[in-house]
């Protein structure tokens, strides 16, 4: 086989299992609810062979382009994706609890979709990525980082379970829920203009001076130019991506309304009946779990190896460059998440809204600081 | 200083919660609790007994984990704050004026602010290495403070506890065994010692113990860091830390800053670039091509004993090496870094003594840019001095010609050319892209230039860092202790026969009840046991009973 086969065979894999783990939602909600293992079996089959596909596509696209496909922002959020799926399995498999796939499922398929959003293209290795280092370095942050997100979807659940109308709690969890649907909105949006927008182009004179062009994939809301667009903004604020934010909030609030006026429940009020079978002892004790294994997983990876590598590549093993802050920020925040933990008595409502905060920090790292923040990082 | 005496006579220091050798409660406190506080096997420790003197006051700021979890948060906000706007040594900016001036160009008012304020430093600003300086004494006060007392009680364990130490352990039996009341003691002892307890036995007493290690998991971890912060600072000794950069031409060798004795050679630079075509995000950022390879081939040569300091005619070939990025050069403690460079440098350009009306020339002459000489000679009477040198002429000034740089960016030249028909020599000012200039009169003669040869420079950095095996040690042992600390738990039993055959038992772990369980549920079908109590788990039941949390 040639590279463009494989290539072909990895993309119609992961699709063929992005399908597969939307589909396997529906077996989820049942097994949260009814007691037949029927559901929970065929929901964990679904599960299993999309993962499958997954790694399938993972081989696949590692021999198609020659190094680990962990190079740039599709393939990292494909792959952490992945690892999502993989650490719900194996949290699920020690537990014993099939629900927790009904939460963490539709999280991994946000993350799965975000990534798409980016070009699947492979692009050549510039020459500091040109190392084992990198399969190390990122495959591991990427296992860990989804580890941690356990920790995230269990936290969720708890809170959701121990929900009650109208209190601060329940507004802020609310809030959270309505960010992922806002990412949903992005996506929504991006892969739609992708099948029936043609890029626009917009020429405007830059802080520099210098003329830019800036190529906009969705519709022109917010420009940096008079002509097009709504609005017009000075050249200090990069109006490409925030025309992005903007519509990716735009149709995550039209989603939103959509969902509260059909069902007439808030989020927290729909989800909770599927948490009802957990034990709320056992969630906190999977959340703990979840961030004892991503914690030194995450130091190995997003710290130790990290910095192993950039001794090689860049001569230095620290540079303070964003994303290295950003991880050592990530692991002084779990570091004080577990001393809250084990001598402060912190448990329940308390880490569970902890463990929210890290996925917080984890993805600011993986997408903020990669795509607004400058760095050495800054790739896709 | 003052000591509590215990009933069972044992003299145990201030602050003791649960005596050291029987493990009765002390204090009110521990009495009135139905299940004791078992962290510490309730030691005394220093920073909640002594709080006298202003060291007593710096230690126990120091030793609360409170504070630590306060500086750790602390750090984590300095630190994003320094990611707001790139730090100044991503700056490419030298002076102080141009740094300013580049914050507030590119991000306005906020941007001036932040410069002042100093946040475009943030990480070597005093204020935030005290902080992680603080943090590091935080870790090293608490993990003193509790481990060499949790040690010193780890290591004097009794068999025997007293029965209120007993009775408020967490999980609890007490009561008839079912079968062979006789026995009981041996069987659990047979059962322990098959789960890999070790076990002690004293009268009608037995202790059984498994994975102690892991009470020792934070210490190990914390030790880890505190070698980690060590090693880092140890960067500020010299001899430790070697950080230099230098340009290296093609086929030149230069002595290596930082690395004495030794001297390196340029034998070729290369860029290697990949023919594709642009695509994703690449083409959005309008760059065309992507770099696939930096590469210089260098030899490193060794000066040979007791030479000159500088001296290159006697020089010892050490090795050839490619050094590109992720391969840098290795030798002794010190690595060689592909870091930078720059294409077709001028070297050398030539140029032909001509008569302007004919055209003939005369002879040609080429002049090495970084090491011009005086006067080049084409024959007994013909001759090209070099009266000024420009290797980077910038324009005049007070009608003096000027150079920005020693480099050989923009070369200009003053030439006197001797002819036999000019022998007074004629003036002429040559630079590039410009007509000749004669200050001295019309010329018959003129240095028309001919071709340029350039050649390509390397940025390499130097450094030696002996603290990274130090670095690795730390990290080693942080993440030993992590894993330690997390996976495995300490579990403890204590049982005692009373004379009616009714057993008493207890049970402890530090983490993982689940487990604990696990053996208890073994043990209590071998021996015949009664069924043991979870204290902790009935108190949550009853709470629960009481409050009800539904939507």
């Amino acid at each position: 086989m040639n590279n463009e086969q494989y290539f072909s065979i990895s993309s119609n894999a992961l699709l063929l299992a992005f399908i597969l783990l939307l589909i396997a939602i529906v077996p989820f909600g049942f097994a949260t609810k009814s007691r037949h293992t029927v559901s929970w079996k065929s929901a964990l089959a679904l599960t299993w062979i999309a993962f499958i596909l997954q790694i399938i596509y993972f081989v696949c696209r590692w021999k198609a382009v020659g190094h680990a496909p962990v190079s740039n922002m599709y393939e990292f959020m494909t792959f952490f994706g992945i690892m999502l799926i993989g650490a719900v399995l194996l949290i699920s498999y020690l537990y014993k609890q099939w629900s927790i796939g009904f939460f963490a499922l539709p999280i991994a398929l946000i993350v799965l979709g975000y990534g798409s959003v980016f070009t699947n293209k492979a692009a050549p290795l510039i020459p500091s990525l040109q190392s084992n280092w990198l399969a190390v370095h990122v495959i591991t942050v990427a296992a860990s980082s989804a580890v941690l997100s356990v920790a995230f979807v269990t936290g969720l659940m708890y809170l959701l379970k121990t929900a009650t109308t109208k209190t601060r709690s329940t507004k802020w969890l609310e809030l959270v829920l309505f960010n992922l649907i806002v990412v949903v909105g992005f996506i929504l949006i991006s892969t739609l203009c992708h099948l029936f927008f043609s890029p626009q182009t917009v020429e405007f004179i830059n802080k520099g001076g210098q003329t830019t062009v800036a190529t906009y994939t969705l519709p022109i809301i917010i420009s940096n130019d008079t002509e097009v667009g709504i609005i017009k903004l000075t050249t200090s604020i990069n109006a490409k991506k925030l025309n992005t934010i903007v519509w990716s909030f735009l149709v995550g609030i039209v989603l939103y309304l959509i969902i509260r006026y059909t069902t007439r429940k808030t989020l927290c009020e729909i989800l909770k009946p599927f948490t009802l079978r957990m034990d709320l002892r056992l969630l906190d004790e999977i959340s703990h779990r979840a961030i004892l294994i991503g914690f030194p997983l995450f130091s190995l990876g997003g710290l130790f190896f990290a910095m192993i590598w950039a001794q090689i590549a860049w001569g230095r093993y620290w540079g303070w460059d964003p994303k290295e802050v950003w991880a050592l920020i990530t692991w002084l925040f779990y570091a004080a998440l577990l001393h809250l933990r084990l001598t402060k008595e912190w448990e329940g409502e308390r880490t569970a809204w902890l463990a929210i905060i890290g996925f917080g920090l984890i993805v600011f790292n993986q997408v903020f600081v990669n795509l607004v923040i400058a760095g050495l990082h800054s790739y896709a | 200083m003052e000591k509590i005496i215990c009933t069972c006579k044992h003299v145990n220091p201030v602050g003791t919660k649960l005596c050291e050798k029987c493990g009765r409660p002390l204090t009110t406190e521990e009495q009135e609790k139905s299940v004791v506080d078992m962290r510490y096997d309730g030691i005394a420790i220093r920073s909640k007994t002594h709080n006298k003197s202003i060291v007593d006051k710096i230690w126990n700021f120091f030793s609360s984990v409170k504070v630590g979890i306060a500086l750790i948060i602390i750090t984590l906000i300095a630190a994003s704050i320094g990611t707001i706007f790139p730090q100044e040594f991503y700056v490419n900016v030298a002076t102080e004026a141009e740094k300013a001036a580049y914050y507030k160009d590119i991000y306005g008012t906020i941007g001036s602010l932040y410069y002042n304020l100093g946040l475009s430093d943030l990480y070597s600003s005093w204020w935030f290495q005290i902080i992680v300086g603080m943090l590091g004494v935080s870790i090293i006060v608490a993990s003193i403070d509790r481990g060499i007392p949790l040690h010193r009680s780890l290591k004097n364990q009794r068999v025997k506890r007293h029965a209120s130490f007993m009775k408020r352990q967490r999980v609890i039996t007490e009561g008839q065994p079912s079968e062979q009341a006789d026995k009981t003691l041996d069987l659990i002892e047979q059962q322990m010692k098959q789960l890999k307890y070790k076990v002690r036995r004293e009268d009608n007493a037995l202790f059984a113990e498994k994975g102690r290690f892991a009470r020792y998991g934070p210490y190990i971890n914390h030790l880890g860091l505190i070698i980690f912060l060590g090693a880092v600072m140890l960067r500020l000794v010299p001899g430790f830390y070697v950080d230099e950069s230098m340009w290296l031409r093609e086929g030149e060798t230069r002595a290596i800053d930082g690395m004495d004795g030794y001297f390196l050679h340029n034998d070729k630079f290369i860029l290697e670039t990949y023919d594709n075509d642009p695509q994703g995000e690449q083409l959005r950022q309008g760059v065309n091509v992507v770099a696939k390879n930096y590469q210089t081939n260098v030899t490193l040569y060794k000066q040979k004993e007791g030479a000159i300091a500088g001296q290159t005619s006697d020089l010892e070939e050490v090795k050839s090496y490619e050094i590109r990025v992720n391969h840098p050069l290795k030798h002794e403690d010190y690595s060689i870094f592909q870091m930078d460079y720059r294409l077709n440098e001028l070297k050398v350009m030539h140029f032909d003594l001509q008569n302007k009306a004919s055209e003939k020339s005369l002879g040609a002459i080429s002049i090495d840019l970084t090491d011009p000489e005086k006067e080049y000679i084409i024959d007994d009477q013909t001759k090209v001095e070099l009266a000024l040198y420009l290797p980077d002429f910038s324009g005049f000034k007070d009608g003096v010609p000027q150079t920005a740089s020693p480099f050989p960016n923009n070369p200009a030249f003053i030439f006197r050319m001797f002819t036999p028909e000019t022998p007074e020599g004629e003036t002429s000012f040559v630079s590039i892209g410009q007509p000749a200039m004669e200050p001295l009169g019309n010329n018959q003669y003129k240095m028309k230039f001919a071709s340029v040869e350039t050649r390509n420079m390397s940025g390499l950095t130097i450094r030696k860092d002996k603290t990274i095996p130090i670095l690795f040690v730390g990290g080693i042992i942080f993440m030993l202790g992590v894993v330690i600390g997390s996976y495995w738990n300490h579990r403890r039993l204590w049982v005692e026969q009373l004379e009616d055959g009714t057993i008493r038992l207890a049970a402890h772990t530090n983490k993982n009840w689940f487990g604990m369980k696990k053996d208890l549920n073994a043990l209590t079908t071998h021996a015949h046991l009664p069924q043991y109590v979870d204290q902790v788990e009935e108190e949550q039941e009853q709470k629960e009973k009481e409050g009800d949390n539904t939507l």
